[in-house]
């Protein structure tokens, strides 16, 4: 708390921002990729990781899907089962096994079910991979949301709803260690990049994807969005411009908020958002109504030019016959996101849910991420889909907030912005 | 809560004297026509089902916000009462609600003059247009909305997007016919000789609607009014539809320091300011029926003939604010809807078929197409309709008997609360106290085919048992004596007294409980999974993300959805229509 009020007072430290070179674990800092993980150009052989269409909204990945609007999905996972097929973790038994003996001596078998959040998407090869190097059949337990799946998880610890996690953010990160929803495991896969994203992630939550929530403009209205700042948004030619996730349904709203809490300060960001509200802030539910419904990018339907969405978004805004997008990323409003998985705490078959983490840091899964769900692995060194390195380029300096903060914080702002953004 | 309401809901005219009003001086004997241990299981059937599957989980959540490391906390009040948007919510929840209800009363006045008191072609089309909103999904009438108002809609440019004037048009398109309904049948049982009178007396027919016709149907307009506003004041999907994330209600509020915030404490708070407020108009509309019922008995009721013979031809000239209205509440009604319809033909390139034939197919992402989706709430509907209506049964008839005593009165009065309690309790506090109480031995029901239909059977029963309890009450206990007198057993007297009665409304009501089932949203969100997503749900989904043909695949199922309930319901009335005439 101190620490925040007084790093959050404009001028801001220096340190605040990303970019830093030896970064203080204090400080609200993002980790900086690694060179490994600019952009590169996949090798030809990768392109058919290539969405089909980079002009329709279905090829648009699924992690962009976080509208959490749906109360509908909210309890998709929370009731979600147990099924007998489970808990038969470390025997060995099943037929399945005994028919096809898993390559690398795996000695689990059954199902292993996997909580996530209705972003997540896994290419059927890679999870026909993962049956055939651990002998265990991937359950796919999808809710809507990070924040509401998290809220599940809490809810029905006593019985857990799944096996393993994935897809718990670094701004609801703390909550879930500090209910105790997590058992503690480190998986070997996990490289030294793990002490760089999962500081927070106190030996329970294994970092796997991360990207950015950007600021995103129409460049055939406003040809200058990609240099756009928070000091713009504010002014009277951006009037009527700008929609927003409502950052207590949505987790890149979420993301947004907190990125703007940093830039503009624990003290400023209130009037802050009230200035934009004068200036004819739109506040919708999820990203997929702001996104598709409200935006006015090509694959949009809607009539402003400014949207928070993902650094990652652009490439898929390629009209036909033309060699790059007409959305671009503000840079300078991005806020990192970090996205873990875990081993939940009382789970059926936690030997089934380490081998899942263990998967998940896996080259397969790594490589299957950012065309999937639109997010940059973790591991350096893995092929990003074309157009990505020119077109999807990271924040140099992204905005972050500490778990720890966000954890005794996020709360309170919520019901500030309720309370005085949306009345 | 729920978005429908039986017909029935409010008791009808009495056909006798009410069951209560018995002759001072008769000795008040047991109820000895029907075996007691018969009466008891009746009764504690519905009283366990209703304390295992609605108090135990509503108790266990609200306590959740006011119990702190095992002690009572009752700071929640405090702090949610304190904040200026509690009473924003507040306000604004009792505003929409007050609002859908002044409208739905200035149209319902002057249509059920027009179509219970005039006789003209089309009387039996226009009430059938009028009621047949009650039954549609509320996810269906969200969308329908939003596809008439929203961007790109055809009316687009009134600007009414995410706005108050458009949750309160879905709510009237709701309730409307329900309240002309609850009028009109009772201005079909008015005497009309006191206006007769009036106008006799030199009254013009202005003066006599003013002084006599309207303060005599005033209790009329109250009770029905009174359940307009519960059910406007409970409104989930057409708020999170229509409303947009800056107008929240008491209802949505609840739903998301749930679900987004998990602030138990302020959802439990908010539950019981709910609670606060549907009970006030519960108490208002049984307040209001017993001064109906009085007021029937003093003012007389027209015999059929006088109804049938006094049902003159409607004219421009004497009905022209009915004909105004009826023109009013068919556009809210068709419009919507012919543009769902339109809507669901409409694809890329041009008019055709192929939202429908999508409907076969999963769409991305998704484990299930929506004609599973379809299939699995038909099951489930059939179940829960099921459940409901043998529930509801046997609920109406224990409430229906003369309570002796003054334990057994208090015991029947707290049985009545209870049941009715479905309907003003928030339908995600329902969801979400099945979430945390049915997850454990014995009763884990976690996994189980039964959570939803029995989540939905616990929506519908309150309506059932409306529904088939007035026209129970209403026989005069003499029947059930003049059986015994006549030598006829408890079971003899209640299958020939009793029985008749009582099937005539179940197939209305066995009906109306699946299209409740079928169409149930605010519950079946919290309980779904990817195996047993139901239609409205999967629509929903679709409807969070537009784009890809999604919106085209939404319509789609909501018209198979509406067509559903509609057909449904059709058949039952139909099938009600036989059993009266025979």
């Amino acid at each position: 708390m101190t620490v925040i009020k007084n790093l959050t007072k404009r001028p801001r430290p220096a340190g605040w921002r990303l970019g830093q070179h030896q970064p203080t674990p204090d400080r609200w800092l993002a980790p900086r990729p690694t060179s490994q993980h600019q952009p590169t150009r996949p090798p030809a052989n990768t392109s058919q990781h290539q969405p089909t269409s980079q002009h329709q909204p279905t090829s648009q990945g699924t992690r962009h899907r976080r509208a959490l609007t749906a109360m509908a999905g909210f309890a998709a996972a929370l009731v979600l089962a147990a099924c007998g097929t489970n808990g038969n973790s470390g025997t060995g038994g099943s037929d399945q096994s005994q028919n096809n003996p898993p390559p690398g001596g795996a000695s689990t078998s059954g199902t292993v079910r996997l909580v996530t959040h209705g972003s997540f998407a896994i290419s059927d090869d890679v999870r026909q991979l993962f049956t055939e190097q651990t002998g265990l059949t991937l359950e796919v337990l999808p809710a809507d949301d990070a924040g509401a799946m998290v809220n599940q998880l809490i809810l029905t610890k006593q019985e857990p709803l799944g096996d393993a996690v994935f897809g718990i953010d670094n701004t609801f990160a703390s909550r879930a260690i500090a209910e105790g929803i997590l058992e503690p495991y480190v998986s070997p896969a996990a490289g030294p990049e793990q002490t760089q994203y999962a500081k927070d992630g106190a030996g329970q939550l294994t970092a796997i994807d991360f990207s950015d929530v950007c600021l995103n403009a129409d460049l055939t209205a406003i040809p200058q969005g990609a240099d756009l700042t928070w000091d713009d948004l504010v002014k009277p030619e951006y009037k009527d411009q700008l929609v927003v996730e409502n950052p207590a349904t949505s987790s890149p709203g979420l993301a947004f908020l907190l990125a703007s809490i940093a830039a503009q300060g624990e003290d400023g960001w209130l009037d802050y958002w009230e200035a934009l509200k004068a200036n004819g802030l739109k506040v919708v539910s999820g990203w997929d109504e702001a996104y598709y419904g409200e935006f006015s990018g090509p694959s949009s339907q809607g009539t402003r030019p400014l949207v928070v969405s993902y650094a990652s978004s652009p490439p898929s805004e390629i009209p036909d016959g033309a060699d790059k997008p007409v959305t671009a990323a503000a840079l300078s409003t991005c806020f990192r996101q970090v996205e873990f998985a875990g081993v939940l705490r009382g789970a059926a078959n936690p030997d089934g849910a380490r081998q899942l983490v263990d998967f998940l840091l896996s080259d397969a899964f790594q490589g299957d991420v950012s065309s999937k769900m639109w997010v940059y692995p973790v591991k350096p060194g893995i092929s990003l889909p074309p157009g990505w390195a020119e077109f999807a380029p990271l924040a140099d300096q992204a905005w972050t907030i500490p778990a720890a903060t966000i954890a005794a914080q996020r709360d309170q702002w919520l019901a500030q912005f309720t309370d005085q953004i949306l009345g | 809560m729920s978005r429908f309401v039986l017909p029935d809901a409010v008791p009808q005219v009495p056909s006798e004297r009410p069951a209560s009003a018995r002759p001072k001086g008769v000795i008040r004997h047991p109820p000895s026509w029907m075996p007691r241990a018969g009466l008891a299981t009746l009764t504690a059937i519905p009283a366990v089902f209703i304390a295992l599957f609605f108090v135990w989980p509503v108790v266990t959540l609200v306590a959740k916000g006011f119990v702190a490391d095992g002690q009572l906390d009752l700071g929640g009040f405090g702090e949610v009462m304190g904040k200026a948007r509690t009473w924003r919510l507040i306000g604004r929840t009792i505003a929409q609600a007050a609002a859908a209800t002044f409208v739905c009363a200035a149209l319902a006045l002057p249509l059920a003059a027009l179509a219970w008191r005039r006789s003209f072609p089309g009387r039996t089309a226009l009430r059938a247009l009028l009621t047949a909103p009650f039954a549609l999904p509320s996810v269906v009438v969200g969308l329908a909305f939003k596809a008439l108002l929203g961007r790109g809609g055809p009316v687009a440019f009134l600007g009414l997007d995410q706005s108050f004037a458009a949750v309160v048009a879905a709510l009237v398109f709701f309730n409307v016919g329900l309240m002309a309904r609850v009028v009109g049948t009772f201005w079909a049982g008015l005497d009309p000789r006191s206006e007769q009178a009036a106008r006799v007396l030199g009254a013009s027919p202005w003066r006599a609607y003013l002084t006599i016709t309207l303060p005599a149907l005033m209790p009329a307009v109250v009770a029905g009014g009174s359940l307009v506003f519960l059910f406007s004041a409970t409104a989930f999907a057409p708020v999170l539809i229509l409303g947009g994330s800056a107008y929240t209600t008491v209802e949505t509020e609840i739903y998301l320091q749930t679900a987004q915030l998990l602030n138990l404490r302020a959802a439990a708070v908010l539950s019981i300011v709910q609670m606060i407020v549907v009970a006030v108009a519960l108490w208002f509309g049984a307040w209001a029926r017993q001064r109906r019922e009085r007021a029937l008995k003093q003012a007389g009721r027209a015999s059929r003939e006088q109804a049938g013979i006094l049902m003159p031809p409607a004219t421009w000239r004497s009905d022209w604010p009915g004909i105004t209205a009826a023109i009013l509440a068919g556009g809210l009604i068709l419009a919507p809807l012919g543009n769902l319809v339109y809507l669901s033909f409409r694809t890329s390139g041009g008019l055709g078929i192929s939202n429908y034939l999508g409907l076969a197919a999963r769409p991305a992402g998704q484990p299930y197409s929506l004609l599973d989706a379809a299939g699995r709430s038909v099951l489930i509907g059939l179940v829960a309709g099921a459940l409901a209506l043998a529930l509801g049964l046997a609920l109406a008839v224990v409430l229906s008997r003369p309570a002796v005593g003054r334990t057994a009165r208090r015991l029947r009065g707290l049985l009545d609360g209870v049941a009715m309690a479905p309907l003003g309790i928030s339908a995600v506090t329902v969801g979400f106290g099945f979430l945390i109480t049915l997850n454990r031995e014995p009763l884990n029901l976690r996994t189980s085919f039964w959570l939803i239909p029995l989540a939905q059977a616990l929506v519908a029963l309150p309506l059932v048992t409306r529904s088939v309890l007035p026209p129970l009450r209403a026989i005069s206990p003499r029947l059930r004596q003049a059986a015994g007198v006549l030598g006829a057993g408890p079971w003899r007297a209640f299958t020939t007294v009793d029985l008749p009665v009582l099937r005539r409304g179940a197939m209305v009501a066995g009906a109306y409980a699946f299209a409740v089932s079928i169409g149930e949203f605010g519950a079946t969100a919290f309980l779904v999974r990817p195996d047993t997503t139901t239609l409205p749900v999967a629509i929903y989904k679709l409807l969070a993300r537009p784009g890809s043909g999604n919106l085209g695949l939404a319509m789609a199922g909501a018209v198979l959805l509406a067509t559903l309930t509609m057909l449904v319901m059709a058949l039952a009335e139909r099938s009600d229509r036989n059993y009266a005439t025979v």
